[in-house]
């Protein structure tokens, strides 16, 4: 795998160094008229569905954050009334908490899971690809699907609580996630076994770019292996980490369909985030400004961490 | 230095224990699946059937209504199908176009899709499915085509762009020297050296379409023409903890993707550490 990327990189490098350089027989583009290649006009339908899927929608969607709309029939324009509310309701503001909580934890600990695994797997291993397939399998599967399978783990009669039982530690037995100070725990193992491959993944991927050389070198230096990891292959490996890591938060922040298997929010609205609090909001309760209004929270609080991403990723000079 | 000694067996010993405690759901989804009715209450779960019962599975693909599975399979494999080909035709030409222009707007253009691909979808969806009410998408297979090819353009066109900007304009000159027009160009040169782009949206794109629930959940809502994960969501509504039967439908929703996975899992992973990383 390594070795195709990596030739699929140089490979790529070499026309772009060339086009940037034009050399004396390269014909020169004609100003004010059409595109050496392609029209265009090709561009056009992908540009027009773009602005009315992305844009337009969600620009009308942050307008009525500001409105009294119920979804139907005629609406007024109330200002902040929808933010304020945001902050006066428990449910809507543990939405919230429940939701960075949920996002920042389940990334920290899926990284940290799938780094291990990663460099467990780095090198010499000779059944790798299997079990690199064997963790990356959750990835590929339906998260409400796999949740369901949780549903089981975690109920009063399920595997969990008979298997304390059967050790002697039925005491410690409760149902998971109809107990308000558990379910979001039991939520979060949901997720990191759910992204734990993916990180896995990228990391695979950012350790296969780790020169053996280097290593070996600092190795021969007298470095033991935690320095070695410390000082030689995490810095080798940062950008795998800031990518993982912002992706895996963005992904995190918009967590929906596992909570609507697992608990529906529930119980007391100790799950529940800012996406089911959106559609529960927007779509059950008819309260549509304030659903649009806890979706333009959600979307700034994105937003501010996808720009973080790009900064990461950029300062980086390999990208 | 990097050999295969003692201390490297221990190692992957212990990475394959991690591993089956890793995927112990799937224990208990597929024995749990083949237990009988009298059986889930009877046996501990931790336990296997006594004899495989199929008979979760014919009842899962026999249901009727909104939880009708193979209606909902045939429906997701459409609307997947149609998604990708949309995302491949539209996004290939849009990445090419803006990849190769020097205008400003296609710069422009550019930071367009790049900031489509992060705002959360939440926002836009009740407007979005004003707007497609009203245009009469809503619940058909066709509707939810356009959404989702509308929705993952942006990162489709961001997957080729990013290809095309490696790609020489070689190959692209020497056809056109030879006389071939700019369509003929595209579809005979270029779109064929783009097979590793297209095959990284067809996975992201399929795989996100094809677990996708609160898109087809809104836009298909009510109606009879479900996709697999709604079907399931509905179906699994109607039990109370007969654990048999949701995991017989959890199974058969799982299978299609997971055989694809399986099949070409090399490829995958290499979409997923190659794709995000430009």
């Amino acid at each position: 795998m390594t070795a195709t990327m990596q030739s699929k990189t140089e490979a790529a490098d070499a026309p772009r160094r060339g086009r940037r350089n034009p050399g004396p027989g390269r014909k020169v583009r004609s100003r004010g008229g059409s595109l050496q290649f392609g029209h265009w006009w090709w561009a056009l339908p992908g540009i027009a569905l773009v602005i009315a899927i992305h844009y337009v929608a969600t620009g009308i969607g942050g307008y009525f954050a500001f409105t009294n709309w119920t979804g139907i029939g005629s609406f007024k324009v109330v200002g902040l009334a929808n933010f304020e509310a945001i902050f006066k309701d428990p449910t809507k503001l543990g939405a919230l908490l429940n939701t960075l909580f949920l996002a920042f934890s389940s990334v920290f600990i899926s990284n940290v899971a799938g780094l291990f695994i990663a460099l467990g797997l780095n090198r010499v291993i000779k059944t790798r690809y299997v079990l690199r397939t064997l963790f990356f399998m959750p990835v590929v599967l339906s998260p409400l699907a796999t949740a369901y399978i949780w549903k089981y783990i975690f109920d009063f009669d399920g595997p969990i609580n008979v298997f304390l039982a059967s050790i002697g530690a039925g005491d410690l037995a409760k149902p998971w996630l109809a107990d308000p100070q558990w379910a979001i725990w039991t939520v979060l193992i949901v997720l990191v076994w759910g992204s734990t491959g993916f990180a896995m993944v990228i990391f695979m991927a950012g350790l296969a770019g780790v020169p053996v050389e280097i290593e070996e070198a600092a190795a021969i230096d007298g470095a033991n292996m935690w320095q070695r990891f410390w000082n030689v292959t995490l810095p080798a490996i940062r950008p795998a980490v800031a990518i993982a890591s912002t992706l895996g938060i963005v992904q995190g922040l918009r967590v929906f369909d596992p909570i609507m298997a697992l608990t529906g929010g529930g119980p007391a609205g100790a799950t529940e985030t800012l996406a089911t609090q959106v559609y529960k909001q927007a779509f059950a309760l008819g309260n549509f400004g304030g659903g649009a209004a806890l979706a333009l929270v959600l979307a700034v609080i994105i937003l501010f961490f996808a720009v973080i991403q790009q900064r990461l990723t950029r300062s980086n000079p390999e990208d | 230095m990097f050999r295969y000694t003692k201390l490297t067996v221990l190692r992957e010993i212990g990475l394959w224990a991690l591993a089956l405690l890793f995927l112990s759901p799937f224990y208990f989804l597929v024995t749990t699946a083949l237990k009988s009715d009298g059986e889930i209450y009877t046996t501990s779960p931790l336990a296997p059937p006594s004899s495989p019962d199929f008979s979760n599975f014919t009842a899962v693909l026999t249901a009727q209504g909104n939880s009708n599975v193979v209606l909902g399979l045939v429906n997701s494999v459409i609307i997947t199908t149609g998604s990708i080909l949309g995302l491949i035709a539209l996004g290939s030409i849009t990445g090419y176009v803006i990849s190769r222009s020097t205008r400003r707007w296609s710069k422009g253009a550019y930071y367009l899709f790049l900031i489509a691909i992060i705002l959360p979808g939440q926002l836009g969806a009740v407007p979005l499915y004003m707007g497609a009410r009203s245009l009469g998408l809503t619940g058909s297979a066709w509707g939810l085509i356009v959404l989702y090819t509308g929705m993952l353009l942006p990162l489709s066109i961001f997957l080729y762009a990013n290809f095309f900007r490696g790609l020489g304009t070689d190959y692209e000159e020497a056809a056109t020297i030879d006389g071939a027009s700019k369509t003929q160009v595209f579809s005979k040169v270029v779109f064929p050296m783009m097979a590793p782009a297209t095959g990284t949206v067809t996975i992201f794109a399929g795989l996100i379409v094809w677990n996708d629930f609160f898109t087809s959940l809104i836009f298909l809502g009510g109606s009879s023409n479900q996709t697999l994960p709604v079907a399931m969501y509905y179906f699994i509504g109607s039990l109370v903890s007969q654990w048999n039967s949701i995991f017989a439908i959890v199974i058969v929703s799982m299978i299609p993707i997971l055989a694809l996975f399986l099949f070409a899992q090399k490829r995958f992973i290499q979409g997923f550490s190659g794709g995000l990383k430009g």
